[in-house]
């Protein structure tokens, strides 16, 4: 029998394949960001999160925002794996009066607040976290934005409002592929140090690898553990991850695959299986 | 004739509804004691959240806890509440269609010495504009009640526009219900429409008209959207001309409102008194409703040239 990890990095793989064959369908969307953010959502949905794709409006389910919206392929064919939705929906993306639209939705299934406007949500999951606490749930929030996005006000307006709060049931994770759609993120608008700001906004602050299975499963333990500050974890990651001509290009940030680029890609996933 | 704070009433109406339901949440950005949302604070300080000045992140979280089951109330001036975290109403609160309740003082010129950067004359056009709000513009203490209630009521976003200062309570009034002109007067050659702060001026050009022979039809139109669009297309029918009056800009407010409507349905020569493309600036606000011309005297007149 393969082991807990070895099964999410299949998943992470079944993921990948899916981002470029819906985009590819769609020839339009955005590569990067969703094959950056693919291993953190795995171990969510897969692995971290209580949640019941037969009973979506589970009282006690622990809830996912994707504030960086744009990477959705990556959130929409975690929901279809784990059975929100059939997998066949996945290829009506972005087609008019489809549920899966270009931003999320919560047209569909398992979204539980539409995202696309950057930088808003991670003030959305406040809401949900506060609220949780309200109604004294255990309950956890978590909310994965893109690290270009952090260059919006309305993050830091909601890390000063977390850290107030004491929002400890909240877990943001920032997918920090380093690239932003104008080029370098460093080079368009620095953020470092990253760390030392979120800590001085007063939060608890994880460093890891965001394609390694094993760290983000322990930094997601790590989080849960931390009472009375939120969290945050700065997922190093690779942007087009996965499918060596999308690594570090910017180009792919917003660029679906063509159908020869599809068969590379496609072919590449193909040789990771376990 | 009594005179109330709508501000004063919107705290007090928080408390009733916080007493009856444990959903009710409140939130305000640094302005609790001015929005009077410091009255909820005081008996529910656990439901109270004060974002400090930063009302895009208010905005947006109160998406957030609205997706949650909650009834969330979120206050501060209108300047702050409208353009300031447009984007957040917008994207956050009014397409995902949550239960957020916008309900902002400190609207329109009266706000007075401030000035211009505090004088929001925009907020109407703003909001209206955007799919699933709606937006209630009360003329006074009471019907700022009613207009909490039926927001409270009534599942979606809304925008509540109260002022800051004391106003005059208008007597006689019909029920309040919501999407539904009501009509004070009942007159004929002319309909003078409006809303808020507005209603009182009418009244009052109404007794200046009287003395010269003229008998216009009242309407204290609180929603503005949705839009009552039967009574508009009733009032129509049966008068000449319609002056539409409002503190706001004659742009994209009750003035464009009605104007739309009428366009389409039964054309009328629409008149206005308003903002007329301009900033406002300091002054104390009655002086100030003088210079933007919206005082009753101005409404009598400009009735009476829409008559000749």
């Amino acid at each position: 029998m393969k082991n807990k990890i070895d099964v999410l990095v299949s998943t992470a793989n079944e993921i990948r394949k899916l981002i470029i064959k819906m985009l590819a369908e769609a020839k339009s969307g955005h590569p990067g960001g969703s094959l950056s953010s693919t291993e953190i959502i795995t171990c969510l949905y897969f692995e971290v999160m209580k949640n019941d794709p037969k009973n979506v409006d589970w009282e006690n389910r622990d809830k996912f925002h994707l504030s960086k919206g744009h990477c959705c392929p990556a959130l929409y064919a975690a929901l279809s794996l784990k059975g929100y939705f059939p997998q066949e929906e996945l290829m009506n993306l972005r087609k008019l009066g489809s549920f899966l639209q270009g931003h999320p939705d919560r047209k569909t299934p398992g979204v539980e607040v539409g995202s696309g406007s950057l930088g808003q949500g991670l003030s959305i999951a406040l809401g949900m976290s506060l609220a949780a606490k309200l109604d004294n749930k255990n309950q956890r929030v978590y909310c994965l934005m893109g690290d270009g996005e952090v260059q919006e006000g309305n993050v830091w307006e909601a890390a000063m409002a977390a850290a107030q709060f004491k929002a400890d049931n909240l877990c943001g994770i920032l997918d920090n592929n380093g690239f932003q759609i104008d080029g370098r993120i460093e080079e368009v608008m620095g953020l470092e140090p990253l760390v030392d700001k979120w800590k001085a906004f007063g939060w608890n602050v994880i460093e890891c690898d965001g394609h390694n299975i094993k760290q983000l499963l322990h930094s997601f333990e790590e989080a849960k553990k931390i009472k009375f500050k939120p969290s945050i974890i700065i997922a190093k990651t690779v942007k087009g991850k996965g499918v060596s001509f999308m690594e570090h290009v910017v180009d792919f940030h917003g660029r679906a695959p063509s159908e020869d680029e599809r068969a590379i890609a496609l072919n590449e996933l193909e040789k990771n299986k376990i | 004739m009594e005179k109330l704070y709508a501000r004063d009433v919107y705290g007090k109406t928080l408390v009733e509804l916080g007493k009856k339901d444990d959903k009710v949440i409140v939130l305000d950005a640094d302005l609790s004691g001015s929005t009077r949302t410091s009255f909820f604070k005081r008996e529910f300080p656990n439901r109270f959240f004060n974002f400090g000045v930063a009302e895009q992140g208010m905005m947006a979280t109160a998406a957030g806890l609205a997706s949650s089951n909650k009834v969330v109330f979120a206050s501060t001036f209108a300047m702050f509440a409208t353009a300031r975290a447009l984007d957040q109403i917008r994207n956050s609160i009014c397409y995902n269609n949550l239960n957020v309740k916008i309900v902002a003082t400190h609207s329109g010129i009266t706000v007075g010495e401030d000035g211009g950067t505090h004088q929001a004359l925009e907020d109407i056009n703003f909001f209206r504009a955007i799919p699933n709000m709606k937006i209630i513009v009360p003329c006074d203490g009471p019907e700022a009640r009613l207009a909490v209630i039926a927001a409270y009521k009534n599942e979606g976003p809304f925008y509540v526009r109260l002022g800051r200062s004391k106003v005059l309570t208008i007597e006689n009034k019909n029920e309040f219900v919501l999407g539904k002109g009501d009509i004070l007067v009942e007159g004929q050659d002319i309909a003078i429409i409006s809303c808020g702060a507005m209603v009182i001026e009418s009244l009052g050009a109404l007794e200046i008209l009287k003395e010269k022979g003229i008998y216009p039809t009242v309407v204290n139109m609180h929603t503005i959207k949705p839009i009552d669009q039967d009574l508009l297309i009733t009032i129509a029918k049966k008068h000449k001309k319609i002056l539409v009056c409002e503190e706001h800009q004659v742009i994209g407010g009750l003035f464009s409102a009605v104007s739309e409507v009428l366009i389409r349905k039964h054309p009328v020569i629409v008149e206005r008194i308003g903002i007329e493309d301009t900033f406002g600036q300091s002054g104390v606000p009655q002086e100030l409703m003088e210079y933007y011309g919206l005082t009753a005297s101005f409404i009598a007149k400009k009735a009476q040239e829409c008559l000749r």
